[in-house]
């Protein structure tokens, strides 16, 4: 039986959900244009005024929001109300450059975990579940978002955070949890860690919440297999929200989108035109129903296709596949994101040339990133420990950077292939992309 | 007072090392000693040789990373207790050792230690003082 946390939102008619749209839609651009400063700019700058916003088939006159506009926006250049009204603030990973803060008012942190709470829904959970969560807390979202949707439903939470797998297999033993939340590539990692020490018999869990990382179908196959559960994916941004702007029903055939809060498009990446259903094409999300942090048109680089064909599982929210790539050089590591740009910045600034590769790949469904970079005449020494402590410096600074370890591999000069025209910067062996 | 060692950076990976002294063969260098210092994933192979000046530009013109550093060859008698002799006297001098290896001639009875030291000046004094005597690299050439 289909579990749902809101069945008359989740399951309402189209109609209801484009009626609903229509007024969220143009109540949001109204607040925008008076609060936000940028908003008015730009709006103004297209010779678009509030009042041309009255439905979604508007939605197209509104110019496009980038990662590069947050960016630029930093810290309160997007926030629609007064900082005194916020209660939280989430950031998306890399420490520096690519930063981005979003605020939450108490009705933002709401409506963000009610999302989570129909995804843990989904998975079958309700007040009798013991849901563990093992997404890191903090400034990523994972944990937050999850352990709050957990709450909403009433469900016993338990606020793992990530690492110490040892304490993660007794707790779910002990305490028999029945749902878990974490990445992918933790889910298998467990899974492998409760087998080799023979204790599959005493998990009782049910199901999973798997996200922040992309993941194939095989992966998902054999982290089912091991843990005897049915694992769901669930996607979801910082700058959106966080986890649960969309999520897998029982049907796992995609992921349906909270459009009561967050209404999709898919555009040309190159030309920014809207597609229409089935075409492959970027992912663009705009918010509205948030009060502190609301985004019109805001690309995503994820590239999916919607699907508004009727679900078995008696939702009526449109269907996004996971994503099948980016349209910008985004990797995904570790459920990190990495920007090239980041780590060819902390080389530089270590005194490396900008000649160097990116190395992704996954091992024993975790994964690795190494960064092959040339010697140069400058950082050689004859002395091995000095160039030994040099090669730790980059791998600190990339840590500092990145919020993860990175591999670096030092090179002979002219060992990394120069291709003709663009450079090969990254090598990415975990096929992850599917279609 | 010093020789000219020859240090070149070599990625941890098969057959670099062969390529490595297969170009030295080609180039018809003629090396005296050699020792490696090896980490994880790269090493650094210090030679001494007879023509210091044409090795490092044939290698720099292959692409190698190459450093020069003038290094102490310090003569002792191939026999227990020589090389004792030179630590003591350095270690007494206040001399701090970075690394060193030794090599052979195939004049018998004498072998050479290489000295890396911060300040070779400094030490070589300790070692004239103490009666040790030290290689030029017009000496290297003949050996």
């Amino acid at each position: 039986m289909e579990h749902y946390y809101q069945p008359e939102i989740e399951c309402a008619s189209r109609e209801q959900i484009r009626e609903w749209q229509d007024e969220r839609l143009a109540k949001t651009v109204k607040h925008v244009y008076e609060n936000v400063k940028f908003y008015r700019k730009k709006m103004d700058a297209q010779g678009v005024k509030p009042e041309d916003i009255r439905s979604v088939d508007d939605l197209h006159k509104l110019p496009f929001l980038t990662k590069d506009d947050l960016r630029d926006a930093y810290p309160y250049g997007l926030l629609a109300v007064p900082l005194g009204d916020c209660v939280r603030i989430q950031s998306t990973s890399g420490t520096t450059g690519r930063r981005v803060v979003a605020f939450y008012t108490q009705h933002d942190l709401d409506l963000w975990e009610e999302c989570c709470a129909r995804a843990i829904a989904a998975a079958g959970g309700t007040k009798e579940d013991v849901v563990h969560v093992c997404y890191g807390y903090g400034l990523f979202t994972g944990g937050p978002g999850l352990n709050g949707g957990s709450h909403k439903i009433g469900s016993l939470t338990l606020p793992m955070s990530s690492g110490n797998t040892e304490r993660q297999i007794q707790f779910m033993c002990d305490l028999g949890s029945t749902i878990l939340c974490c990445t992918p590539s933790y889910a298998a990692y467990l899974a492998e860690s409760i087998w080799e020490r023979g204790l599959q018999d005493k998990i009782r869990l049910k199901a999973g919440i798997f996200g922040a990382e992309a993941w194939t179908e095989e992966m998902r196959h054999d982290i089912e297999e091991k843990l005897g559960i049915k694992a769901y994916d669930i996607y979801g941004l910082t700058e959106i929200s966080g986890p649960g702007v969309s999520f897998e029903c029982s049907e796992q055939t995609g992921m349906h989108i909270n459009e009561d809060h967050f209404i999709a498009e898919v555009i040309n990446p190159k030309t920014g035109e809207v597609l229409p259903d089935g075409e492959k094409g970027e992912l663009v999300f705009t918010s509205i129903t948030k009060e502190a942090f609301p985004l019109l048109r805001y690309r995503t680089r994820d590239i999916c296709i919607l699907s508004h064909e009727k679900c078995s599982c008696g939702r009526t929210h449109v269907k996004m596949t996971k994503p099948l790539g980016r349209s910008d050089d985004m990797l995904i590591v570790k459920g990190v994101n990495v920007f090239p740009s980041q780590i060819e910045t902390v080389l530089l600034n270590q005194g490396y040339p900008a000649n160097y590769q990116i190395i992704v790949d996954r091992h024993n469904n975790s994964d690795t990133i190494e960064v092959q970079v040339e010697m140069t005449q400058e950082m050689f020494s004859d002395n091995a420990g000095i160039v030994a402590e040099r090669e730790k410096k980059l791998v600190d600074a990339l840590k500092a950077m990145l919020g993860i370890y990175v591999k670096v591999k030092l090179v002979n000069p002219k060992a990394i292939a120069r291709s003709e025209g663009k450079a090969v910067r990254v090598i990415d062996r975990r096929n992850l992309y599917q279609g | 007072m010093t020789v000219k060692q020859i240090s070149v950076f070599v990625e941890n990976k098969a057959g670099r090392l062969a390529e490595l002294t297969e170009y030295l063969h080609q180039h018809d260098i003629d090396m005296r000693a050699m020792s490696i210092a090896e980490t994880q994933d790269f090493g650094i192979v210090r030679i001494i040789v007879d023509d210091a000046y044409k090795t490092s530009c044939i290698l720099k013109e292959a692409g190698y990373v190459v450093s020069i550093t003038p290094v102490l060859a310090v003569e002792m008698s191939d026999e227990p207790g020589s090389l004792f002799g030179i630590l003591k006297a350095l270690g007494d001098g206040g001399i701090n050792l970075e690394y060193m290896y030794a090599f052979l001639t195939r004049k018998g009875g004498t072998a050479y230690m290489v000295l890396r030291v911060e300040d070779n000046e400094k030490a070589a004094e300790v070692l004239n003082k103490n009666g040790f005597r030290m290689i030029t690299q017009d000496v290297i050439v003949n050996l």
